[in-house]
C-alpha cells in the first residue's frame, strides 16, 4: 500500500521547493483532544510541526450581539454559556462589571457568598482539567474519573445553592439571587475538609511519575517576556513565572482579607501549568476556609437595586476578575437605555491560544495535543 | 486613573511623541474610566512610548474592543427669551429653540493597557476612523503587543476596521467567504429563511420578505408536489 493511501482524506502532501515531502493536517475539528470544535492546520516535516494556524468559530453565534438585543439582567444566564465549566465566575465577572458602571454596593455576605462560589468553581475547574491533560497523554480514564468524582461532590453543592450544576445564573448586580440553603454551609465544610485527601492522592499518583516528567518537562516552553507581550493570563502565566493574580493586583470583591499565596513556576512547560493547577487548589482551599469560617449574617443582595427597568446612567465600566482560565473581563458602554450599547467579553481562553504555535514550534505531534491541553481552553469562550 | 492624572499623561505623550494629538474624553459614570483618544497616525508611536517609558511599563494590553457608532440625529430643546411682536408691541417671551445636527459616523477601537510589572492600570486608548465606509484603517498595535494578534482579527472580522501593519489579517469567527460586518448597528441578517408549514410572529416576517410574490400571509410558498 502507498504512503498517500493511508492517509487521511483531510490530510494533503505539499512538496516543497526543495523537493522534500511537508504534510499539511487538519487536526479537529472533531478530534478528542480539541476539548470541543477547534480546529488546527499543521504543517510537519516528518513528525516536526513547522507551522500552526488554529482556525476557530466553529461555536460562534455572536454571544455580544445577542447581549447587545438584551436587558442588562437578561444577558446573566447568557454568560453562563461562556465557559461552561465555571459559570459562577463569569456571574461574578458580568456583575462586577455592572455594579462598576452602575456604582452599585455590595453587602458583606454577598462578597462572602461570592468567594466562597468562586473558588469551588476554581477547584472543580482546575481537578476537571488535570484530569483531562492526563487524558491527553494517555492515561485513559482513571485520573480523569477520579477528578470527577471530585467535581462532582461540588456540582452536587451547587445544584443545591442555585438549582443547576453548571448553568448556575447565580449572581444578581449587588448580590446573589438568593441566600445559603440551611446546613449549605456545613455541607460545603465538609467536602472542602475531604479535598485534601483527594489532592494527595493525585499528588502521590502523578507528580513525581516518570513518564508524566518525560512528557511534560520542556515541552510547550513561554518565556516571561512573550507571556506579558501575548496578554497571557491565568495559571498559564503564572507558569512562565510572572507574579500577577488579579486577586491580588486588583483585590477586587473582598480578597484583601484574605491570606493565600499565588504559586509561580520557573520554566514555562507544560509541567510547570500542570503544577501551577494542582497548587493553585491547594490555596483555594486555604481561601475557602477562611471565608466559610468569618461569612457574616445579613442581607444577600441589594435591595436598593432595581430589577426591572434597569437603566445605568450613560457611561462605560470595564470590569475584569481572574477566572479559573485567566482574566475574565467585560466592557460594558450604557447609553441610558435598557440595553446596553455595547458588551464585549474578555475571553482568556482565546487570548490564551495566541501563542499556541510559538510554543508547538519544532515539536512533535503528540506534543501539541498535550500543549493545548495544558492552556485550558473551552470553546463556548473561545468563539463566543 | 482620575483626570488629574490623565491630564498629566496627555502631557508627558504630547512632550515625547512630537505632533500627537491627544484628547481626553471623560466617562461621565460612576466607573470614571476616562479615555485617551489617540490620532491614528501617531497611534503606533504613542503606543510605544507608553509600553516603554519607564515610568508607564504599560506591558500588558488586556482588551481590544471596536465600537461602531453610525450617525445619529440629534435634537436639543432649549429655551430662549426672544422679543415676539405682541397686540401692544414688542413682548419679551420664552420660545422653544430646537437645535438639529447629526454625529459624525465612525467606529472606534478601544484599548485596555495595564502594566503587569508595576500592577497599575487601566489606561484607555481609543482610535477612531475616518468613517463607516472608505476610511476605516488605524495602525495596528500587533508589533507593541502581541496579545492584539487575535483582538484585532476579532475587530476586523466583526466591524471591518482595517488594521494596517497587521502581518494577518483575516477573518477570525466568521468563515472567509463571508461579506458583511456582524456586529455593526446596521447590520442586516441574510435571507436564509426556509419554509415552514405554520410560520408565525417574526418567522411569518421573514417568510413575507423572502416570498414577496406569494402574498397570502398564512400560507407559504406553492408546494412542489402539488
Amino acid at each position: 500500500m502507498s504512503a498517500t493511501a493511508t492517509l487521511p482524506p483531510a490530510a494533503m502532501l505539499l512538496d516543497s521547493e526543495e523537493g522534500s515531502q511537508y504534510l499539511e493536517i487538519s487536526m479537529g475539528p472533531h478530534h478528542p483532544s480539541t476539548h470541543g470544535v477547534f480546529r488546527m492546520n499543521v504543517v510537519l516535516d516528518g513528525e516536526t510541526v513547522i507551522k500552526l494556524k488554529p482556525v476557530f468559530g466553529y461555536l460562534h453565534r455572536n454571544h455580544e450581539k445577542i447581549a447587545e438585543n438584551e436587558t442588562y439582567l437578561g444577558s446573566m444566564p447568557y454568560t453562563d454559556r461562556l465557559d461552561y465549566f465555571c459559570s459562577l465566575t463569569n456571574n461574578w465577572g458580568y456583575a462586577l462589571a455592572v455594579e462598576k458602571l452602575a456604582g452599585i454596593e455590595v453587602p458583606e455576605r454577598a462578597e462572602y457568598i461570592r468567594v466562597i462560589t468562586a473558588e469551588l468553581t476554581r477547584l472543580q475547574n482546575h481537578a476537571s482539567l488535570v484530569g483531562f491533560l492526563m487524558q491527553d497523554m494517555g492515561a485513559s480514564g482513571t485520573p480523569l474519573m477520579y477528578a470527577f468524582r471530585e467535581r462532582e461532590k461540588i456540582l452536587d453543592l451547587f445544584e443545591a445553592l442555585t438549582g443547576a450544576r453548571m448553568m448556575c445564573n447565580y449572581m444578581r448586580f449587588g448580590g446573589c439571587r438568593c441566600d445559603l440553603p440551611a446546613g449549605w454551609l456545613d455541607w460545603a465544610k465538609k467536602v472542602v475538609a475531604s479535598f485534601p485527601k483527594f489532592l494527595d492522592e493525585f499528588e502521590t499518583l502523578l507528580v513525581g511519575n516518570e513518564i508524566i516528567m518525560a512528557r511534560t518537562q520542556g515541552v510547550g516552553v513561554l518565556s516571561r517576556e512573550l507571556a506579558i507581550s501575548a496578554g497571557i493570563t491565568g495559571p498559564m502565566l503564572r507558569a512562565s513565572g510572572v507574579n500577577y493574580d488579579l486577586r491580588k493586583v486588583d483585590k477586587y470583591g473582598i480578597y484583601d482579607r484574605f491570606s493565600f499565596r499565588v504559586p509561580l513556576g520557573d520554566h514555562g512547560d507544560v509541567y510547570d501549568r500542570y503544577m501551577m493547577r494542582l497548587l493553585e487548589m491547594r490555596e483555594s482551599l486555604k481561601i475557602l476556609e477562611q471565608a466559610m469560617k468569618d461569612i457574616p449574617e445579613g442581607p444577600f443582595t441589594d435591595p436598593k437595586t432595581k430589577v426591572r427597568n434597569f437603566r445605568p446612567k450613560p457611561g462605560e465600566a470595564y470590569g475584569r476578575i481572574e477566572a479559573p482560565k485567566g482574566e475574565l473581563g467585560y466592557y460594558l458602554i450604557s447609553d441610558g437605555s435598557p440595553n446596553p450599547y455595547r458588551y464585549r467579553v474578555r475571553p482568556p481562553s482565546l487570548i490564551n491560544l495566541t501563542v499556541l504555535e510559538d510554543m508547538c514550534l519544532g515539536r512533535n505531534v503528540a506534543d501539541v495535543v498535550i500543549t493545548l491541553g495544558s492552556v485550558d481552553i473551552v470553546l463556548g469562550e473561545v468563539d463566543r | 486613573m482620575t483626570l488629574e492624572a490623565l491630564a498629566a499623561l496627555k502631557l508627558e505623550i504630547e512632550k515625547n511623541v512630537p505632533g500627537a494629538i491627544v484628547e481626553i474624553i471623560t466617562n461621565p459614570s460612576v466607573s470614571a474610566q476616562h479615555s485617551l483618544l489617540i490620532d491614528n497616525a501617531h497611534g503606533l508611536a504613542v503606543a510605544m512610548f507608553l509600553r516603554d517609558a519607564p515610568e508607564l511599563k504599560l506591558d500588558y494590553c488586556s482588551n481590544v474592543t471596536g465600537i461602531d457608532w453610525p450617525s445619529r440625529e440629534m435634537t436639543e430643546k432649549t429655551k430662549v427669551k426672544k422679543m415676539v411682536e405682541g397686540p401692544d408691541g414688542p413682548v419679551e417671551k420664552l420660545v422653544d429653540e430646537v437645535r438639529k445636527w447629526t454625529t459624525p459616523a465612525y467606529l472606534e477601537v478601544v484599548y485596555h493597557l495595564y502594566s503587569m510589572t508595576l500592577g497599575t492600570g487601566p489606561v484607555i486608548l481609543r482610535l477612531r476612523t475616518g468613517d463607516r465606509g472608505e476610511n476605516v484603517q488605524v495602525p495596528s498595535f500587533y508589533s507593541v503587543w502581541r496579545s492584539c494578534d487575535l483582538q484585532e482579527r476579532e475587530v476586523y472580522d466583526l466591524y471591518g476596521v482595517i488594521f494596517e501593519g497587521h502581518p494577518d489579517l483575516r477573518r477570525l469567527l466568521m468563515w472567509d467567504e463571508f461579506t458583511d460586518w456582524p456586529m455593526r448597528r446596521d447590520y442586516v441578517d441574510p435571507d436564509d429563511y426556509e419554509y415552514e408549514p405554520t410560520a408565525h410572529d417574526e418567522v411569518l416576517t421573514r417568510a413575507k420578505a423572502h416570498y414577496p410574490a406569494a402574498a397570502p400571509a398564512e400560507s407559504g410558498p406553492a408546494e412542489d408536489n402539488a
